[in-house]
């Protein structure tokens, strides 16, 4: 699927994703972890923990972050930043809703 | 040679008689005691709680048995006495066993009153004094639904508060025209019976009950006067209690409604005391325990060559019910020559009212708010003056001067010499200096070394206060580890709350517990999920957001964040088709690591994620299930060959395991269940170090449960021994209900058994066929919606999201 609007890419429908669950979105060799923290609140950040490189899609979502499901980081959504005492960051990409459609920018991909 | 001491009952009065009499000589006398319950000494008071489910009986044990070996008292259990022999000195139990002594505390408490109704011998009409009663009440709700409660007082409804949290549908019927009238007025009254109204609680006041319906022998309705006709499964007689006095009037002493005694507390016999509820000082017969406590320092004085007096006491009541907060004191009636004062707040469902004579407090009611409680008794009690604060008499004491209701500050005015705690007649400075004295951080700390609020408890706020206000920020309510940064509760707390608060579902316990976070954490999710499927199933709906990725999914997740596929092999038995299917398998899909795993199956390893309902198709035609390999729920059951192969095999181990496995796959527990069935003790399933084990024997089946073998290392114990297989399996099964209803998340059989204890888990499996029943078809019943093959259902396109990507994006228009 390529919908370019502008820089903009429109990677499904926020009902695809469970509320406090994610997707991942294949985007050549990188997987983008997609995920839904409300009713219309979405974010977008490399599937990948900055602690070993644990698929953080499939982890458990609260409050903003999610627990990286290998060694349990929490990781920040909106900033990518672990917390607590871990140290470290995963790649955040800017996301938009358009009515029910979630955009992802394609330029931050490259 | 030391003096015989011999007690006859051993309830809350004699226990608390026998702590004063070691602490100032605990050489003094060789004791004995007989019990006609079989057991130790526990709080009365609490067993309201434990039919509730809020506390069990171990929480409301005072004096264990270690306390009894510790204090070299010997304890008869289940040894009624059945004569005194005053010429020779001795007493003699049911069984035969006497004792002589030198002297003789009759402490036999009272009995309930049992009302001559037609029908009342019928199966199903219980009374409530004992624990055996409550457990009879505890069995009766999980089987039956429809219970009548007949008395309004102070036990019927608490008996009804309790019947009703066990999910009973409870009817209250009362003779008089208002509830608990003895010690409430009648607007208090109407407040109580709305908030009973409110929990489901159907109350008929001025209603007489003519007969108890019965039917095969059982009950089956109440009949009422009116000809109402209310539909019951037990009927609970809850209309007084009368002091047990037999034995003493078969033993000639002088007894009217309760054994007399003098102010020394001495019966018509200079070396007999009466002590208790079964006592009739100065006409008066006491049914709480502040008077009680009293009476017992006073004998345990006089039994040392003391001389103190026992001069009668004034008692004020509190309802023990979770949402009612209700306390009354004294007298009032209305009468000439006496004022009340009121104070109504319909709003918040306030009623305070104070009767007062010559400027005196004589009686209190209050509702609704009863902190101020004690501060009104303790002027009732002194007879205080209260024409200075008159007007504002009724806004409690924090009003008095200073000007905000701030509790802390109420308790910070109180004088040192008022009674906080009035069971056990514990005034403030006496907690404020133990508190400083002793360096004491803890409120259980402060209950052992003052008793304080240890008796029923609802002073336990106002002991927290003063811990609070004499320890400042050092003071910690919440000693109890909390489940998670998200809450001050912890597991038992979020569990008991779950069932009495009827929470069903997270969102619910996060709004009703006061969560600290809008959604929880990666820590209480999971749990509170698992509370939810075992406390409501077939009701609750799993949230598999909630859950570890290897549940959501159902496969493990490997570091690389490919996936590996355990299927059952039911006991550890294989064949040629599942055998050749897992090789097509492996070679379809190219599985880089097919290997044996230690629990007697295979693994493959390294599966994507996408493959996996493939994967599972293939296997599904070979009828494999899901091995639930990433599972806090039923593992595995390892066998070994038995009587099919063995030489020395006594019994079917395979067929066993296998039978196991079947009936209880599937389960969700708190953490992992793994288990093993050997065929003779040779034991080469390991079932030694399983959660639960068995070994065969010629006579039977061993059945062990509490090993360990991974982080912890630790043989099991041996639960105990059945004949046949059926019982195996069904004392298995009631047992791991057991645990899925009490444990806590993550909490390994061996730890929950560590701390439930080991004996009353024999005791509610081994001895109690009806609890066992009632677990085993809880159990049953949790299965019905729990049997479903996980892998089949997404291979028919459950959460088909969880394996495919959103989006697959070229990304030719960046580049
Ligand atoms: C595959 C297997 C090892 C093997 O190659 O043989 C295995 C593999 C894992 N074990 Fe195990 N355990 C395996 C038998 C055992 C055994 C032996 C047994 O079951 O007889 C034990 C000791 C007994 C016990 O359960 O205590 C064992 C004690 C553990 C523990 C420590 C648990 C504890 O409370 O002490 C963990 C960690 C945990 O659960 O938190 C663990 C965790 C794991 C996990 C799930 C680690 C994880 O979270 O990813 C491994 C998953 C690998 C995978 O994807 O398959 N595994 N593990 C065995 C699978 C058995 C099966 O057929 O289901
Ligand atoms: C459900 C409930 C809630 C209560 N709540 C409160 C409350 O909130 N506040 C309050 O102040 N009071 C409360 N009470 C009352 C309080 O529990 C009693 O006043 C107190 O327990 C009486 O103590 P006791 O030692 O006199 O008798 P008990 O505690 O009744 O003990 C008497 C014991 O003697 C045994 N016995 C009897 N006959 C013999 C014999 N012949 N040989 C050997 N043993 C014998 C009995 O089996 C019993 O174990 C409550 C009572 C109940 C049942
Ligand atoms: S446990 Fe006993 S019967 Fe079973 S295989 Fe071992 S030795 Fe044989
Ligand atoms: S890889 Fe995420 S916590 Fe270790």
């Amino acid at each position: 699927m390529t919908i370019a609007t502008g820089n903009w890419v429109a990677i499904g429908n926020i009902s695809d994703i469970p509320e406090l669950g994610s997707r991942r979105v294949m985007a050549g060799k990188k997987t983008i972890a997609v995920f839904r923290t409300g009713p219309s609140e979405v974010f977008a950040i490399e599937d990948s923990c900055p602690h070993k490189g644990g698929p953080l899609s499939q982890g458990i979502v609260h409050d903003g972050c999610v627990t990286c499901p290998l060694h349990n980081w929490v990781i920040s959504l909106s900033t990518g930043e672990a917390q607590g005492a871990d140290e470290g960051r995963a790649k955040t990409y800017p996301t938009m809703l358009d009515g029910e459609t979630i955009l992802l920018d394609a330029q931050a991909l490259t | 040679m030391k003096q015989k001491l011999v007690i006859i009952g051993n309830g809350m009065a004699p226990g608390r008689m026998l702590e004063h009499l070691l602490e100032s000589d605990p050489d003094a006398y060789d004791i004995t005691i007989f019990n006609a319950e079989p057991r130790v000494n526990y709080n009365r008071l609490m067993l309201s709680p434990v039919l509730s489910g809020e506390k069990n009986y171990e929480d409301i044990i005072t004096h264990d048995d270690a306390w009894y070996a510790k204090n070299s008292i010997t304890l008869h259990k289940e040894e009624p006495v059945e004569t005194i022999d005053r010429a020779s000195k001795t007493v003699t139990g049911k069984s035969g066993i006497t004792a002589g002594y030198d002297k003789l505390v009759i402490a036999t408490g009272s009995n309930p009153i049992m009302i001559p109704l037609p029908g009342a011998d019928l199966d199903g009409v219980l009374t409530y004094r004992d624990l055996d009663d409550v457990e009879r009440m505890v069995r009766a709700s999980r089987a039956m639904r429809h219970a009548v409660v007949i008395g309004g007082g102070l036990l019927g409804l608490e008996a009804a508060a309790g019947l009703k949290m066990q999910g009973m549908d409870v009817t209250v019927v009362h003779l008089a025209d208002y509830l608990m009238e003895r010690q409430l007025d009648q607007s208090a009254a109407h407040l109580l019976e709305r908030a009973f109204a409110q929990k489901g609680v159907a109350v008929h006041t001025s209603a007489n009950t003519k007969e108890i319906v019965g039917d095969a022998g059982k009950v089956a309705a109440v009949l009422l006067d009116d000809g109402t006709r209310i539909e019951a499964d037990i009927v609970c007689m809850a209309v007084g209690i009368r002091p047990s006095v037999d034995l003493a009037k078969r033993a000639g002493l002088d007894v009217h409604r309760g054994i007399v005694v003098d102010n020394n507390m001495r019966t018509s016999d200079a070396d007999i005391f009466a002590l208790g509820e079964c006592v009739e000082h100065q006409g008066e017969c006491y049914g709480l325990v502040a008077p009680l406590y009293e009476m017992a320092k006073v004998i345990a004085d006089n039994l040392l060559e003391g001389a103190s007096t026992y001069a009668g006491s004034v008692t004020a009541t509190k309802l023990k019910v979770t949402g009612v907060d209700l306390y009354s004191a004294g007298d009032f009636a209305d009468g000439e020559n006496r004022e009340e004062i009121v104070l109504r707040d319909a709003n918040a469902g306030i009623y305070k009212r104070l009767v007062l004579q010559d400027n005196k407090i004589i009686g209190a009611v209050l509702y609704g708010e009863t902190l101020d409680g004690p501060w009104f008794f303790d002027m009732l009690k002194k007879g205080a003056d209260v024409s200075s604060m008159r007007d504002t008499l009724i806004f409690g004491q924090a009003f008095q001067g200073a000007e905000p209701l701030d509790p802390m500050a109420a308790v910070a005015a109180l004088p040192d010499d008022a009674e906080i705690c009035g069971c056990n007649g514990i005034c403030k400075s006496t907690i404020t200096d133990t508190i400083v004295s002793k360096d004491l951080s803890t409120l259980d700390d402060v209950r052992a070394q003052t008793k304080a609020s240890s008796s029923c408890g609802t002073c336990t706020g106002l002991v927290e206060q003063l811990m609070a206000l004499t320890l400042g920020d050092a003071y910690n309510p919440n000693a109890v580890t909390p489940m998670c940064a998200c809450t001050d509760l912890g597991h038992s707390d979020v569990r008991r709350l779950i069932k009495t608060k009827n929470l069903r579902s997270i969102p619910a316990i996060q709004q009703e517990l006061e969560w600290k976070t809008s959604n929880g954490c990666a820590k209480c999710r999971p749990a509170l999920n698992y509370y939810l499927i075992s406390d409501w199933p077939g009701d609750y709906a799993d949230d598999y957001q909630s859950r570890f990725i290897n549940e959501r999914v159902h496969a493990n997740i490997q570091k690389d964040g490919t996936y590996s596929v355990v299927p059952r092999m039911w006991g550890g038995q294989t064949s040629s088709l599942e055998l050749r299917t897992i090789a097509d398998v492996v070679d379809k899909y190219n599985i880089p690591t097919v290997k044996v795993t230690g629990g007697q199956r295979i693994d493959m390893l390294g599966i994507e994620k996408e493959d996996l309902p493939a994967v599972w198709a293939d296997l599904g035609k070979a009828g494999f299930v899901s091995g639930h390999a990433y599972a806090k729920g039923l593992r595995t059951v390892k066998t070994c060959v038995g009587t099919d192969w063995c030489r020395f095999g006594t019994q079917d181990s395979t067929g066993l395991g296998v039978r196991i496995e079947k009936f209880m796959w599937g389960s969700w527990t708190p953490a992992k269940v793994k288990m093993g069935v050997s065929g003779c003790p040779r034991n080469c399933a390991e079932a030694t170090c399983k959660d639960v084990g068995v070994i065969c024997t010629e006579a039977g089946f061993e059945i062990h449960f509490a090993g360990a073998a991974g982080l912890d290392i630790k043989g099991t114990e041996v639960l105990g021994s059945v004949k046949t297989e059926d019982e195996a399996l069904e004392y298995i099964v009631a047992l791991v209900q057991m645990y899925r209803e009490q444990g806590h998340y993550l909490e390994r059989i061996y730890k929950w058994a560590k701390r439930i204890g080991l004996d009353e888990i024999r005791s509610q499996i081994m001895d109690q066929p009806e609890r066992r029943k009632a677990f085993f078809d809880a159990f049953v019943y949790s299965q019905k919606f729990a049997q479903v093959d996980p892998w089949t259902e997404r291979v028919s396109g459950k959460d088909k999201h969880e394996f495919n990507p959103m989006a697959t994006l070229t990304l030719e228009a960046a580049e």
